[in-house]
């Protein structure tokens, strides 16, 4: 059987809300991954040096205040100076349309907005991945 | 003929009635589920009789509006007397924008102010520190120093509006600069009304904006209590909040149980502190949460008011009838928008909004249809307003007081709400307290189980989201969202730069320094940290001694 896939949880900047976040990791866990969380107010830095520490596959962010465009690509551009570019990154909140384009440009994989069913955020992860 | 005798009548009765009616029909067409439950999974009967209000007696349980145990509300007349105060939390980008923002409100009928500040301010950072980044006046207005505070309420007579204001960590900075503005205005503080939110026990359980340690904070929220109710005395030095309790995933119950049990860990602080309880326990409020469940909902307010009567009453053994007072503020539920169909939210907001009124809410702000997806237009913060308006004047609802009470059902309900809360405490209290339940990740976990079912029931389709998980379509992408111009962030580092520059710096570093010492001893800090304000120092240069002093708060972490 295959090793479970690692995943990161992380609440990037200085946002609060974290139910969305919580759940996620809970039905990644459902789901037969290993998960770590960060808990809140992570700098990019500390997301990037957990992701790297913890052996991580996927990186999935969570962010309801705005501050995605800022803090988004900065994770995955420290990821890559840090040789850690196959890791897969994902984000969710509450994130304009309009935004998304922009996010997956700067090389967020995936992002998902209020309503989506966690077994849909499970079957993208599972299907992206690069396993290592 | 007595009463026991006509409920064992009606208890016959119905049971004829389900026998001789009831199975054959179900036998034909059976029920849509097997089980009913409420938006906070309590199982539901299919029929209230006075049997399930049996043990109610009317005089002890539910009495008199404006009477102990103020089930049926805190004033004699509710809304005959005045409607509640429709308030709009609002607040984004700079001081200026928002000040904007109010006065359109106050143009357009709302009553009182209700400010949002950004995450950097909630949090005690300037808007230049590198955390901050990003989030400038994004969740709310950036407020750096009394300067910004001028700007926000530039042309508002503070002695004739109410001003709410969600800050809990930096509370106390926040009302030293409204305090400051006043004294700018020419008004004293002995004319200020208002609310701070001021409640950190939530933040940790589910809000997240701390930042000292419980101990340092529960000490400034009862320097707080203490300052207010010799100078401040028509504020609303607190307001326990449940809101973000439920937010966070919890359900109707938890809300109350988990909010009251904050509450009383504030009371017994401030007693410990050496306060007497009715000196300050009048100025404490409330603010809950409205959901979709319009009669549970109705039923918790009911029940949250007895039930924070009983506890000041019996437990602390408060005298004077306003400390057992539960008086609140509503918001509608955030977390029940959805991002699919947003028109659909306005209907959801319009039911929230009948169930805080009929749950006799002091005041109350409607959510805008468009808050899934980004902070709401001035549009839609009109039909939200709108909202309030139609259902103040057009519903009848606010003509009689507590229309409600003696419904079966929601009787029935108040008591098991209220139970159940009750039961909640009593384990907290096995665990030491709130704060204590906190650490140990305890109340943290009851939401996040709750959270974690209510998604699951969502995604099996159990239960029905409109527009989410049924009744589906093809949607475009909404149109006419509001931006937050990204150059806030530079605008408010440039405004930080040309005080820094310009302001006695001699001064403010005296007045820190004063502050940093009092923190260390055991002093009032209210009086220091308006000293500070009055000399311009920053928001963050304050909470930075003050981070120095108490240290930072450390999240406990429970999935």
């Amino acid at each position: 059987m295959d090793k479970p896939i690692r995943v990161l949880v992380a609440k990037p900047g200085l946002d609060g809300h974290d139910r969305g976040a919580k759940v996620i990791a809970r039905a990644f866990r459902d789901a037969g991954m290993e998960v770590i969380y960060t808990g809140l107010r992570q700098t990019p830095e500390q997301i990037v040096e957990t992701a790297i520490q913890e052996d991580v596959e996927v990186v999935a962010m969570s962010i309801l205040s705005g501050a995605h465009n800022h803090l988004f690509p900065i994770v995955v551009n420290m990821l890559r100076e840090r040789g850690a570019d196959d890791v897969l990154v994902v984000g969710g909140g509450v994130i304009p349309d309009d935004d998304i384009p922009v996010l997956k440009e700067a090389g967020v994989a995936e992002i998902f907005t209020p309503g989506t069913p966690t077994t849909k955020a499970i079957e993208f992860i599972k299907q992206n991945v690069k396993r290592k | 003929m007595s009463d026991m005798d006509s409920l064992d009548r009606i208890g016959k009765a119905k049971r004829d009635w389900e026998e001789q009616k009831l199975e054959k029909l179900l036998a034909k067409r059976p029920e849509r589920k097997d089980k009913f439950v409420t938006g906070s999974n309590a199982e539901v009967e299919r029929l209230y009789t006075p049997v399930d209000v049996e043990q109610l007696d009317y005089l002890e349980d539910l009495g008199f509006p404006g009477e102990y145990p103020y089930t049926r509300g805190v004033q004699p007349t509710m809304y005959r007397g005045r409607l509640w105060t429709m308030r709009q939390y609002a607040g984004f980008a700079t001081a200026e924008e928002s000040n904007k923002r109010y006065k359109y409100l106050l143009e357009q009928g709302q009553t009182g102010l209700s400010v949002a500040f950004d995450l950097p301010t909630q949090i005690g950072y300037d808007s230049d520190h590198p955390l901050s980044e990003g989030e400038v006046g994004k969740v709310g207005v950036a407020i750096d120093s009394l300067k910004d505070m001028e700007i926000l309420f530039d042309g508002i007579p503070l002695d004739k509006v109410s001003t709410s204001m969600t800050i809990n960590a930096p509370a106390a900075v926040l009302l030293a600069m409204y305090i400051a503005v006043a004294e700018k205005q020419g008004v004293t503080s002995d004319k200020l009304n208002g609310t701070i939110q001021n409640d950190i026990l939530k933040e940790y359980i589910a809000r997240g904006t701390y930042i000292f340690p419980t101990k340092p904070s529960m000490r400034l929220i009862t320097d707080i209590f203490e300052y207010c109710a010799k100078h401040v005395p028509k504020w609303n030095t607190i307001s326990i909040s449940g809101y973000h309790i439920r937010e966070a995933g919890s359900t109707a119950a938890q809300e109350v149980a988990f909010t009251l049990a904050d509450g009383i860990a504030y009371v017994q602080a401030a007693i410990n502190a050496g306060l007497e309880v009715d000196q300050f326990a009048p100025r404490l409020s409330f603010f809950f949460n409205s959901h979709n469940d319009l009669l549970e909902e109705v039923a918790k307010f009911r029940a949250a008011r007895r039930l924070w009567a009983k506890i000041m009453k019996e437990r602390f053994k408060a005298k004077d009838p306003k400390s057992m007072m539960l008086r609140f503020h509503t918001q509608t539920g955030g977390s029940t928008l959805t991002a699919q169909q947003p028109d659909n939210n306005i209907v959801r907001v319009a039911i929230q909004t009948l169930a805080a009124v009929l749950g006799g809410t002091q005041s109350l702000h409607t959510n805008s249809r468009d808050e899934a997806l980004a902070l709401p237009s001035e549009e839609s913060v009109r039909i939200a307003l709108r909202t309030q308006q139609i259902v103040a004047y057009e519903s009848g609802v606010a003509e009689t007081v507590d229309p409600l009470a003696g419904s079966y059902y929601v009787e029935a309900m108040t008591d098991r709400i209220e139970r159940e809360a009750a039961e909640y405490i009593a384990k907290i209290d096995e665990l030491g307290g709130a704060p204590e339940a906190i650490d140990k990740g305890y109340i943290q976990k009851e939401i996040q189980d709750s959270a974690y079912r209510y998604q699951m029931e969502v995604e099996s389709g159990e239960r029905v989201v409109v527009g989410v998980n049924k009744f589906q379509i093809e949607e475009q992408p909404p149109k006419g969202l509001l931006k937050v111009d990204p150059r806030v962030g530079e605008m408010q580092k440039a405004k930080l730069e040309e005080l820094r520059r310009t302001r006695d710096n001699a001064k403010v570093n005296e007045e820190l320094e004063k502050l940093k010492k009092a923190a260390a001893g055991d002093e009032n800090l209210m009086p220091f940290i308006l000293n500070a304000v009055r000399q311009y120092a920053t928001l963050g240069e304050i909470c930075g001694v003050l981070r120095e002093v108490f240290g930072e708060y450390k999240q406990s972490i429970v999935l």
